[in-house]
């Protein structure tokens, strides 16, 4: 039962009718919070870009500026590093490697969760509880603990240093979080939504399709961010499961650092980039992680 | 919701899920398993070695060593980063394009590779070249996470909660704005303080995503690789070393298949082991609280 009043009026009369505070003594107060709110918040954030600010800076100095005088901005300002990057395959590749891996991945997820967390919500059967929690374990399992085993693995089967490769060892930790969160997005749904359904002549795929997964858009949006953010970022098994081919980007900017010293310069453009997928993603389901993770069991 | 039909069909819907995860999961598992009880000289070459490995890594003192320094890490990082994380969701505006901004600004950190977001703290920490390094230098303070342990483990801490808070603060913004607007109107007619607002509404009601804030916390931090590696290698001396590293350092680098497979298989029990109690512990606690409030 979600409902809302049409509130600030409402609860603006509430206010006037129980409060001994008069209006405009109220209205400085919660003004005034809201400043405070907005200072503390604003000194988190310029705090939590102080690293990234850095990086940018380095990203656009040559290396002999980074490595010469301490400066707070960019005194020549220059592109190379970047034009660097977009011009040579090999470091582009890298971008196109992850992106490739984690679209997989998430596709993989997608089609397999999906059905799973469906039927976690609305049936019992047997041995379910178990099976849920086995998933859990899956999540908690160490990647350092696969790396021998996945590396052989892989390599039986033909599929080393390809992309779906990393998609699917990445599926290792991204199906039980894709099928947790779910879960609970599918359980606040009610059920008589299925069976109304069915009773207007919806077949199975045809509702779930149709009816079900625009009913948990929003829980979908935060899934593809989480299995979009964990794919992206991780690299030890992506490491280990590629040599040249599928090589993700974390790994081929290990290269900056060579005999004659490290390119920093490059290194900072090449750890700028790394964010851009990433805030494209967010931007897109930004609306769908505001408006909610209630979760269901609430 | 305990209307749920019993249907053994459910299974169906489950199989791609369970083959595709048990080929990720239990092919390797297994190959672990069967690891840790071998002595593996060659591809042929291998004879049978019982409980040998677990014994040897149980009284190892460097792992022991790895396996304490794990355990204060993962506690001082949820200690930070949950409260924090909390503070910063209140804090965030509910609406506009100010919150799509806010939530666009915090969540950059979570999506760096993780060995980019060593070395990204690395150049940061530099005395010469960073402005973290650079600007304890002009304070006067003494700053070298290569030298001292101490510095090296603040950066780590320090690093983790600017990487990590995000996430936490995230799951809670997002819980927070699941609570309807008609709870806030009740507790200001009852002219309740901040406190008992975020007491008895927000909080009961962050239960859920803060489930899922500490479990993964917790997995993560325990699991934590790449970002100290590339920062300080595990130095000084072995000081930041953590469990993952020291496994990955045995298993790829000397290749000592036998006591690495012994090893993970301890080091999983263990991950298992606490998160089981954390997540049974945090089950009832929610049990408790529906059953008592009737929702």
């Amino acid at each position: 039962m979600t409902y809302q009043l049409e509130n600030t009026q409402q609860g603006e009369k509430y206010n006037t009718i129980f409060s001994k505070v008069p209006a405009a003594e109220r209205r400085k107060r919660n003004s005034r919070s809201r400043l405070r709110k907005r200072v503390l918040l604003g000194i988190y954030i310029v705090l939590l870009m102080l690293p990234l600010y850095w990086l940018l800076n380095m990203s656009l100095q040559t290396n002999s500026e980074i490595l010469g005088s301490m400066t707070l901005w960019p005194q020549n300002l220059t592109f190379d590093n970047y034009i660097g990057i977009f011009t040579n395959p090999s470091w582009y590749m890298g971008y196109v490697n992850s992106i490739m891996y984690v679209v997989m991945n998430m596709i993989i997820t997608m089609l397999v969760a999906l059905p799973a967390a469906y039927a976690f919500s609305r049936y019992k059967f047997i041995g379910d509880k178990h099976l849920f929690f086995w998933l859990l374990t899956n999540l908690m399992a160490p990647p350092a603990v696969f790396l021998l085993p996945y590396f052989q693995l892989y390599y039986s089967v033909g599929l080393f240093d390809t992309h779906i490769a990393v998609a699917m060892a990445h599926c290792l930790f991204n199906i039980p979080l894709a099928i947790w969160i779910l879960e609970g997005f599918m359980s606040s749904v009610p059920k008589e939504i299925d069976e109304t359904a069915y009773i207007d002549g919806y077949s199975f795929p045809k509702f779930f399709v149709k009816i079900f997964i625009p009913m948990i858009s929003s829980g979908i949006g935060v899934v593809l961010f989480f299995l979009f953010m964990f794919s992206w970022v991780e690299l030890l098994l992506a490491r280990t499961l590629t040599a040249t081919d599928a090589q993700p980007i974390g790994m081929i900017m290990t290269r900056t650092s060579t005999a004659s010293g490290i390119d920093w310069g490059t290194l900072a453009a090449a750890g700028m980039l790394t964010i851009v997928p990433g805030i494209l993603v967010v931007y897109f389901v930004r609306n769908h992680i505001a408006k909610g993770f209630a979760l269901g069991r609430t | 919701m305990n209307n749920k039909v019993y249907n053994n069909r459910a299974w169906l819907l489950v199989l791609p899920m369970l083959v595709l995860v048990a080929f990720s999961a239990i092919i390797p598992l297994m190959t672990v398993v069967n690891y840790s009880v071998q002595d593996v000289l060659g591809p042929n070459a291998s004879f049978f070695t019982g409980t040998e490995w677990f014994r040897t890594m149980l009284n190892d003192s460097a792992l022991q060593a790895a396996f304490g320094r794990q355990i204060l890490f993962s506690l001082i990082i949820l200690t930070i980063q949950i409260p924090l994380g909390i503070g910063i969701a209140l804090l965030m505006p509910k609406k506009g394009w100010q919150a799509s901004a806010v939530l666009i600004l915090i969540t950059l950190p979570l999506l760096i590779p993780w060995n980019v977001v060593g070395s990204i703290w690395q150049i940061f920490t530099r005395g010469d070249i960073g402005l973290m390094g650079w600007g304890l230098r002009e304070l006067g303070i003494n700053y070298n996470i290569t030298r001292n342990a101490g510095d090296a483990w603040a950066t780590i801490i320090l690093m983790d909660v600017w990487h990590w808070t995000p996430l936490v603060a995230m799951l809670c913004y997002s819980g927070l704005r699941s609570i309807p607007e008609a709870y806030y109107q009740a507790a200001r007619i009852d002219r309740a303080s901040k406190w008992a607002v975020f007491r008895y509404i927000q909080l009961p009601k962050l239960t859920n995503v803060l489930v899922i804030a500490v479990l993964l916390r917790f997995m993560h931090s325990f699991m934590i690789y790449a970002e100290p590696f590339v920062l300080t290698g595990g130095g000084p001396g072995s000081s930041t070393t953590f469990l993952s590293q020291s496994l990955a350092t045995m298993a790829i680098g000397q290749q000592d298949l036998g006591p690495s497979a012994a090893f993970s298989i301890i080091y999983f029990l263990v991950i298992l082991l606490v998160s089981w109690v954390f997540y049974t512990t945090i089950m009832h606690l929610q049990k408790d609280k529906n059953s008592q409030g009737g929702a």
